[in-house]
């Protein structure tokens, strides 16, 4: 009974694996990482020393002289002490079509938008996955399709985002988490279509000399949840994300001029009865081979705002980003990022420290460090991680 | 065979009466050289990197890297970077121009991040090794001004030597000496002079082979950087001409799925 899957199971293999030009290959990253906090946190949460190991592997197939190709890759991490921050995902799962004029990606993917560096406005396709990392730079898998046109007068990208992905949040048991703890097994939906409500997304975006411009449309599930005090399922106060229905326009523009490049990001977004404009401008300029050396120095400076002011859900609404990047070009890629964002109308600042270095061919070290500083404010979006300055190291195999 | 003859004959003759400058003679040389490499369309390579320290240390990068030929520009490229492993997938896309500043973007696997790069850094180390940015970018006969300076024998080949002085801003070299093979019309040796005037490094292009009966390639480069003591050999293991590669396969579109 069995036996016409199987046929059709064999015939797509047999069409997969014929002309392949990059068949079955894999790569991918072990990790082993530990932070180390320096101060004790909250109980239950109040060790200073987590450990965990991650793994990411990739799994690429390309066939039909290149046109075709499947992409497969899972993560896992399992945390020693953070029932939250051991967790798995699907990065990606897509199916690529190139065409002569577009491209045609199904599955489960990442998608990034924007210019800048200290936060990412425009950048709403993918939720972020927050147990990772406090920067917001992981992302969790987002099923779609996607339809690219592209003209000479640039690229026009469609979304249809079937399934929406809530954002991970620390438990009651980790650090950097909020107080109380966001209970994410009862979120609230604006929708009534809860996380199968289908959001839409456009974007166009084009080059044009020393331009980079990208005009982008969202409408659906914001990724960036408010929250509603309540009690978990034992009784103990916590809080409820809330996702409300979004419409956001967003424009991201960069001018390369010899070493300076000129960034800004704009956003209107109209969510739950309220109309408001958030931004992200500034400049990276690069002293290339300082001090007779092959390295290169970056001076970043981005200036951040959001014009709800001190009701904004964000801790960046008027704010100095000045960022300082270091490379090397040695053989081993040693590289620095060094940032500061402080807070234009109190004494509340984030440190942080990005450094990395390739030992061999196959391992490469990261640091991080984040230190929150100044946050005396009970109703600062920060307060609860002021005690969490920590550093993290990591040591990964590549492969 | 007759028309040559005659046409030599003819130089011969017009020389007696019009002494060619030493200048005029080297970008004579030059443009002889950008004619002959002239037409190829499109290419695909791929390349091995062998970079070592001043104590013989060594480490390897695998690059692949398609061309696309722009006449009277300079041309597009699109380079993908295997190995190490920590930047497998990463890619560069380049539109190099001849004076104007080449447009840069570099994409980032793991952020899935598009970057427009500046390309004020083209002394700047291409990967960690000795060859900066502009020594493995597109070379187009107005990025430099010539100077015709002696013939030479190199390894039993007749050359000529010819001095070339960058045009384009954000150069790290005030002068390049390259001994150009009178046969292929390519360079053998070039000697690289600092913005001190000082020698830097020497590059030498070895194991040339000719493809589509026409054009010349090295299999082989070999850079030593004199005052570091640090070198870089550059093996092409492949190339690949006639590729039907359009202006589509060097766009961000193209960039964001190079493999």
């Amino acid at each position: 009974m069995n036996k016409l899957p199987t046929i059709v199971f064999l015939a797509f293999v047999s069409t997969m694996t014929s002309s392949l030009v990059y068949s079955n290959e894999w790569s991918g990253n072990i990790a082993l990482e530990t932070r180390l906090f320096n101060k004790e946190g909250v109980p239950p949460a109040e060790y200073q020393q987590y450990g965990s190991v991650s793994i990411q592997p990739e799994w690429y197939h390309e066939w039909d002289s290149g046109k075709q190709s499947f992409t497969f890759v899972p993560f896992a991490r399992w945390d020693q002490r953070d029932d939250e921050r051991t967790h798995s995902d699907i990065r990606e799962l897509s199916w690529l079509r190139v065409f002569a004029e577009s491209e045609l990606r199904i599955g489960v993917r990442k998608v990034f938008w924007g210019v800048t560096e200290s936060q990412h406005l425009v950048d709403i396709i993918n939720q972020t996955d927050l147990v990772e990392n406090t920067d917001g730079e992981d992302k969790l898998g987002q099923p779609m399709i996607n339809y690219a046109f592209i003209n000479d007068w640039g690229t026009v990208d469609l979304f249809v985002l079937p399934y929406f992905r809530e954002r991970t949040f620390p438990g009651v048991n980790s650090r950097l988490r909020t107080e109380p703890y966001v209970d994410t097994s009862n979120p609230v939906y604006e929708s009534n279509d809860k996380e199968k409500h289908i959001d839409y997304a456009v974007r166009w975006a084009h080059s044009i000399g020393d331009w980079d411009i990208g005009l982008s449309y969202f409408d659906g599930t914001s990724r960036d949840p408010s929250f509603i005090l309540g009690l978990d399922s034992s009784g103990n106060p916590a809080f409820r994300p809330a996702y409300y229905q979004l419409q956001q326009v967003g424009l991201d523009l960069q001018a390369t001029r010899e070493a300076w490049l000129w960034k800004l990001e704009l956003v209107n977004r109209d969510i739950n009865s309220e109309n408001y404009n958030a931004s992200t401008f500034g400049f990276e300029y690069s002293f290339y081979g300082v001090f007779d050396s092959a390295s290169d120095i970056g001076l970043i400076m981005e200036y951040l705002y959001d014009d709800r002011d001190q009701a904004a859900t964000t801790p960046f609404q008027d704010d100095l980003m000045l960022g300082l990047r270091w490379a090397s070009n040695d053989e081993n890629d040693t590289s620095l990022l060094f940032g500061v964002i402080s807070d234009l109308d109190d004494s509340s600042r984030l440190y942080s420290v990005e450094a990395s270095r390739r030992i061999g061919e196959s391992w490469k070290l990261n640091i991080e460090a984040r230190i929150f500083s100044g946050i005396d404010d009970t109703t600062h979006p920060l307060y609860s991680v002021r005690q969490d300055d920590f550093i993290q190291l990591e040591l990964g195999y590549y492969f | 065979m007759k028309g040559i003859i005659l046409l030599s004959g003819l130089l011969a003759f017009t020389g007696v009466t019009y002494a060619e400058t030493a200048e005029e003679k080297g970008l004579a040389i030059a443009v002889e050289a950008d004619k002959r490499d002239t037409g190829w369309r499109d290419q695909a390579t791929t390349m091995k990197m062998i970079l070592r320290n001043s104590q013989g240390a060594e480490s390897t990068r695998e690059i692949r890297g398609k061309t696309l030929e722009v006449k009277g520009d300079g041309d597009k490229s699109l380079t993908i970077f295997d190995t190490p492993r920590d930047v497998k997938g990463t890619a560069f896309l380049s539109f190099t121009h001849a004076l104007k500043s080449d447009e840069q973007w570099l994409y980032l696997p793991a952020l899935k991040r598009v970057k427009r790069i500046s390309s004020s850094n083209k002394s700047g180390p291409f990967m960690g090794s000795e060859f900066a940015y502009e020594d493995i970018s597109s070379q187009e006969v107005e990025k430099y001004k010539y100077k015709y300076i002696k013939d030479d024998k190199i390894n039993g080949r007749d050359t000529f030597v010819i001095e070339q002085y960058p045009q384009y801003k954000k150069s790290g070299y005030t002068r390049m000496v390259a001994w150009v093979d009178k046969e292929m019309y390519q360079p053998l040796k070039i000697e690289f002079y600092d913005r001190k005037k000082s020698l830097l490094k020497t590059l030498t292009q070895h194991d040339y082979k000719q493809y589509l009966n026409k054009y010349w390639r090295p299999g082989r480069l070999e850079m030593v950087n004199h005052q570091t003591g640090k070198s870089t050999t550059l093996l092409w293991q492949s190339y690949k001409f006639k590729n039907g590669f359009r202006k589509r396969d060097f766009d961000k579109n193209s960039l964001k799925r190079a493999r």
